[in-house]
C-alpha cells in the first residue's frame, strides 16, 4: 500500500467520522447525512481499491482515468447544489408566511411591539 | 357607519420616517360619503424610527420581525385586510406618490366596468409626475412585453396603486411575488381571468426615502421582472 493510498484512507474515515458525530449530536439531518456517507464509502472504496477507477473509465471509454472521477464528482455536486437550492426556496417560503404571521397576530394581540 | 364600503388602504412602508405620517393623515384627511378608508401600515422591519411613529398614528400598524420586501409586505396587508372582512383594499406606497384622493374613482370604476382590480396610471392623461426617461422606457418595454403575452394593454404596469376586491385578495392570499410584484401581478390576474383595468391618477415625486431601482438594480430589475413575467405565464 502507497503512502498517498494510506492518507488518503485516513483522511476519509476521519470525514465519515465527522458526519457520524455530527448525526449523533442532532445537528445534521439524516436525509443530508445520507449523501455525505454514501460520497464517503465512495471515497473509501476508491482508496482502497486504487484500480478501481482505472476499470469505470476502461467501462465508458475514458482515457484518462482522473477525468471520470472529476466528472462524476462536479456532476453530483451541482445535483446537490440545485437540491440545497430548492430546499432554501422553500425555506424562504415558510419564513415568510411564519413572519407574516407573527405581524398579525401581534397586531391581533394588541402587543405592537 | 352601517352600510359603508369598507376599505383597507395598504401602506407598505420600508425606512419611510421622513414622509410615512404624511401620507397616513392624508388618507384619514379625506373619508368619503360612502366609503370608510382604514390605513393598515405594514412596517417591513425598518431600521429608521418608522415602528415608532405609526405606533402614534391613526392607522394599523403590522410590524414585520423580519424584512420581506414589498411583495411580501403587502401581502401582510392583503391577508389583514381579508380576514377582517373588508371590501376592498387598495395599495399606495409609503413614500407619498399616489395621492389617495384618487381611491374612490379606482373604486367607482371597479362598481361600473365589473372589475377584480383597478389599477392607478399616470400615463392615460399624462398628468402629473411622469417619472424620468429612462424609467418611462422601462415601463414601455414591460407595456410591450405584457401586451405581447396576454394580449392586454396597460399603460402603468409598475405602478404600485392597485385596488382589489375580495375575490383578488383570496387569490393573492397564497401567492404573491417577493421582489418588484406589480408587472408579474398583472400576469397573475390575466391568467386566473380576473377582469381588471386602469384609471388616470396624477402621481407625485416622492416625499422621501429612496427607491428601489437604480443602477445595476435597474438591469437586475428588467432581467428578473422579464424572467418571471415569462414563468409566471406558463405556469397557469
Amino acid at each position: 500500500m502507497e503512502r498517498v493510498q494510506i492518507i488518503a484512507i485516513i483522511v476519509s474515515l476521519l470525514f465519515l467520522a465527522y458526519v457520524l458525530w455530527k448525526i449523533k449530536q442532532g445537528q445534521l439531518r439524516e436525509e443530508y447525512a445520507f449523501i455525505w456517507i454514501l460520497s464517503n464509502l465512495a471515497l473509501i472504496f476508491l482508496s482502497v481499491w486504487r484500480n478501481a477507477l482505472e476499470l469505470f473509465a476502461h467501462m465508458f471509454g475514458v482515457i484518462a482515468p482522473p477525468n471520470l472521477l472529476f466528472t462524476g464528482a462536479i456532476f453530483a455536486i451541482l445535483i446537490y447544489l440545485l437540491h440545497l437550492s430548492l430546499t432554501v426556496s422553500k425555506l424562504h417560503m415558510q419564513n415568510k408566511t411564519l413572519a407574516q404571521e407573527i405581524a398579525l397576530l401581534k397586531e391581533k394581540s394588541g402587543n405592537r411591539g | 357607519m352601517g352600510n359603508k364600503i369598507r376599505v383597507a388602504v395598504i401602506i407598505p412602508a420600508y425606512n419611510e420616517q421622513a414622509s410615512i405620517a404624511a401620507v397616513v393623515n392624508s388618507v384619514n384627511a379625506i373619508q368619503p360619503d360612502d366609503m370608510s378608508l382604514t390605513p393598515v401600515v405594514i412596517n417591513d422591519c425598518s431600521k429608521d424610527s418608522t415602528k415608532q411613529i405609526i405606533a402614534g398614528l391613526n392607522c394599523v400598524p403590522l410590524n414585520l420581525p423580519i424584512n420581506l420586501g414589498i411583495g411580501g409586505a403587502v401581502q401582510t396587508g392583503i391577508k389583514y385586510a381579508y380576514d377582517n372582512g373588508f371590501d376592498f383594499a387598495v395599495q399606495i406606497d409609503g413614500d407619498g406618490q399616489h395621492p389617495p384622493e384618487h381611491i374612490p374613482d379606482l373604486e367607482r370604476a371597479m362598481q361600473k366596468q365589473g372589475w377584480d382590480v383597478a389599477i392607478g396610471s399616470r400615463f392615460i392623461q399624462n398628468e402629473g409626475f411622469q417619472s424620468t426617461a429612462l424609467r418611462r422606457t422601462g415601463i414601455k418595454y414591460f407595456q410591450g412585453l405584457l401586451k405581447m403575452i396576454t394580449g392586454v394593454n396597460i399603460t402603468d404596469p409598475t405602478s404600485g396603486m392597485r385596488m382589489m376586491n375580495r375575490k383578488t385578495m383570496q387569490l393573492l392570499y397564497s401567492y404573491y411575488p417577493d421582489e418588484y410584484p406589480e408587472p408579474e401581478a398583472l400576469i397573475i390576474y390575466n391568467r386566473k381571468g380576473l377582469r381588471f383595468g386602469e384609471v388616470p391618477v396624477q402621481m407625485s415625486e416622492r416625499m422621501g426615502g429612496e427607491s428601489s431601482i437604480s443602477g445595476f438594480g435597474a438591469i437586475y430589475y428588467m432581467f428578473k421582472v422579464t424572467i418571471a413575467i415569462i414563468f409566471t405565464y406558463l405556469r397557469k
